[in-house]
């Protein structure tokens, strides 16, 4: 979790940022001078204690912001064990069906994905997979944990794995969200036409399931091709002097 | 009775394999979802087994998040690999999960000099081939780049011309040229990147209300709102005590009233005069030069729109390529001023082709009525225009 946070941006809370969901001027002040866009704010007062607010910018303007409590929070320290070096891409998994009923819900995943994914890569060592990040959506609450990973051996290629508790684990409860409207969120979604995907031509699908390629040819001159040699085929001397008497009496008949 | 053991092998074999694979195999009820390009796994199957919490939990949670690692691991495992400074490497698909932008799609830069004008002439790409045939050395070669085809600075012999000084070096002259028009090139190439850069809209990003913005953003987004009418703003209306928003574009300049009496009746006394004289005052080569460009720009836009809609409904030919000549040479304007030849056409037959708007009074058809009026099907007159 420590991978992208700039050193310089834990930004002294007393003087500046105060209240986010109501003011957010101060936000989107800071993410413009720092170049951010992903940022979280932890605060506690007698109202809303052990507060942490979760959010991402488009524009330097706000997006999505989204409010949790923290019920039960162990921290990395607390577990002793020997930990993953910074900066390892973690493995993510949400389990829950609550994740997609609500719309909340349903930003509140899209939101630490883009929050803990880490840099795209284009391969990844298999050997240094090392970090998962859990995330169960039940009976109102959202636990999270963090495992370090173990592979044992297992007797085919893929090894069994084994969990070791590691990081910091908590236990959330969705307090305020502040999502951002339809229109700005379709806004943000635009892709470039220089990153969508590009269709392949030349390739149709049929409707069972067949791949029909279409390959163009220059013109080819059909007597001159090679084809096999079936030599079962070939004509004989006999047939062939047969042939080429008929050939004449027909000639002859003609004219 | 060796028929048995070979069976007893083979069975105990595939016990054996059954068991290795059970180490690695979770069975759940309803598919993960993964996203192997961001390395996640969601898994829809709601967790009755956490139902009620107890000290058991953490370990239920364990449990559950070894199951779902070992399924992704599983996938990750059967990408394909390759070996990388002795490590294990597995190649990642694409990730999946859309995801919102940071900052806005760029915009798209505006076009260059040449592109406006290619826009406004209907002038498309022509279609050419890569490699040229060089009689000189006897192959293929480039049509432009290292080694092309016709390189004029490559030359091993050229002929003095017959007005030039015999002293001067030929071959330096023709480098020297070559060097001022990559220099003309990068020039005009700079100039077109400023323009870029210097015009840029404002995004609308800033102007969608969230309730908390301040009073200046709020200034800016009431007076982009008034601006945004049909039209432009000049029919809102305005609160009791509002202030009139401040113009911003140019400042035009006014005469004072009254001040200079000479330079007045100066001034009248040639209106005047210019309304007087019988010789027109209009400049002939301006105006039909203005009207030529008009014709171009209504002629491609209408050729580019064909292009798109045929390109929508399946290549269909649109209606003709370019017209060979043009509009008539005929003095241009359409209030009939005096037919004067000339205007742009350096020599050439006047009156050529057809005008859409069917010509200045019938003095047109001198030259080919075949041509003239309706383009006829498809015919694809191309070749330049003859200036």
């Amino acid at each position: 979790m420590e991978f992208c946070i700039k050193r310089s941006l834990f930004f002294n809370i007393r003087k500046n940022i105060t209240r986010p969901f109501e003011d957010q001027t101060s936000l989107e002040f800071f993410s413009k001078k720092s170049d951010c866009s992903l940022f979280m704010f932890g605060s506690h007062n007698k109202k809303r204690p052990n507060n942490l607010v979760i959010g991402r910018m488009y524009d330097y303007h706000v997006l999505d912001m989204i409010e949790v409590g923290i019920e039960k929070f162990v921290s990395l320290k607390d577990i002793k064990n020997s930990k993953c070096p910074e900066g390892t891409k973690p493995m993510l998994i949400f389990a829950g069906d609550d994740f997609d009923v609500t719309e909340d819900y349903r930003r509140l995943k899209n939101l630490l994905i883009d929050f803990f994914r880490g840099p795209t890569v284009s391969n990844v060592r298999l050997a240094g997979l090392e970090y998962v990040l859990h995330f169960t959506a039940l009976n109102g609450k959202i636990y999270f944990r963090s495992y370090k990973l173990l592979l044992k051996k297992s007797g085919c290629r893929t090894p069994r794995i084994e969990l070791e508790e590691m990081g910091p684990s908590m236990d959330l409860v969705l307090r305020r969200t502040h999502l951002a409207s339809d229109d700005l969120y379709k806004l943000s979604m635009k892709m470039p036409k220089a990153l969508k995907p590009k269709k392949k031509k030349n390739v149709s699908h049929d409707t069972f399931g067949t791949t029909y390629g279409r390959i163009h040819m220059q013109k080819q001159d059909l007597s001159k091709l090679q084809t096999r040699k079936m030599k079962g085929l070939k004509k004989r001397p006999a047939e062939r002097k047969a042939e080429d008497q008929e050939k004449k009496s027909k000639r002859i008949k003609k004219d | 009775m060796e028929g048995q053991s070979v069976e007893e092998l083979l069975a105990k074999a595939e016990r054996d394999e059954a068991e290795k694979l059970q180490r690695i195999t979770v069975h759940k009820e309803l598919e993960l979802e993964f996203d192997l390009g961001n390395l996640l796994a969601s898994d829809r199957n709601p967790p009755t087994g956490l139902r009620h919490a107890g000290p058991t939990q953490e370990a239920e949670l364990r449990a559950l998040a070894r199951d779902n690692t070992q399924l992704l691991i599983n996938q990750l495992w059967q990408l394909p690999t390759d070996r990388v400074e002795e490590a294990l490497v597995a190649r990642l698909p694409e990730p999946t999960t859309r995801l919102p932008r940071e900052k806005p799609v760029p915009r798209p830069r505006p076009l260059t000099r040449w592109q406006q004008f290619a826009r406004l002439k209907g002038i498309r790409p022509k279609k050419k081939t890569n490699l040229v045939w060089d009689e000189g050395s006897g192959q293929w070669r480039r049509r432009w780049g290292y080694q092309r085809a016709r390189d004029d600075t490559k030359e091993w012999l050229i002929e003095v011309p017959g007005n030039a000084d015999p002293m001067e070096d030929q071959f330096a002259k023709r480098i020297q040229a070559k060097k001022e028009r990559v220099a003309k090139n990068e020039l005009n190439r700079l100039r077109n990147l400023a323009r870029a850069h210097k015009r840029q809209l404002p995004s609308a990003a800033g102007l969608h209300p969230t309730g908390h913005q301040s009073k200046e953003e709020l200034g800016r987004a009431v007076q982009v709102a008034k601006v945004s009418t049909a039209s432009v703003g000049r029919f809102q209306e305005r609160l009791p005590k509002e202030k009139a928003p401040r113009v911003s574009g140019k400042k035009r300049k006014f005469q004072p009233l009254f001040g200079d009496f000479a330079a007045e009746k100066k001034s009248q006394l040639e209106m005047l005069r210019i309304m007087n004289s019988k010789k027109p005052q209009l400049d002939v080569t301006r105006a039909t030069n203005k009207q030529m460009r008009e014709e171009d720009q209504e002629e491609a836009a209408k050729r580019r729109k064909m292009s798109q809609k045929g390109k929508r409904k399946g290549g269909r030919q649109g209606p003709g390529g370019k017209r060979k000549g043009g509009p008539p040479s005929q003095g241009g304007t359409r209030k009939g001023g005096p037919p004067s030849q000339g205007g742009t056409r350096k020599g050439g037959p006047p009156s050529q082709g057809g005008k859409r708007k069917g010509g200045l009074g019938g003095k047109m058809n001198s030259g080919r009525p075949g041509l003239s009026g309706k383009r006829k099907g498809g015919q694809h007159q191309g070749g330049k225009r003859r200036k």
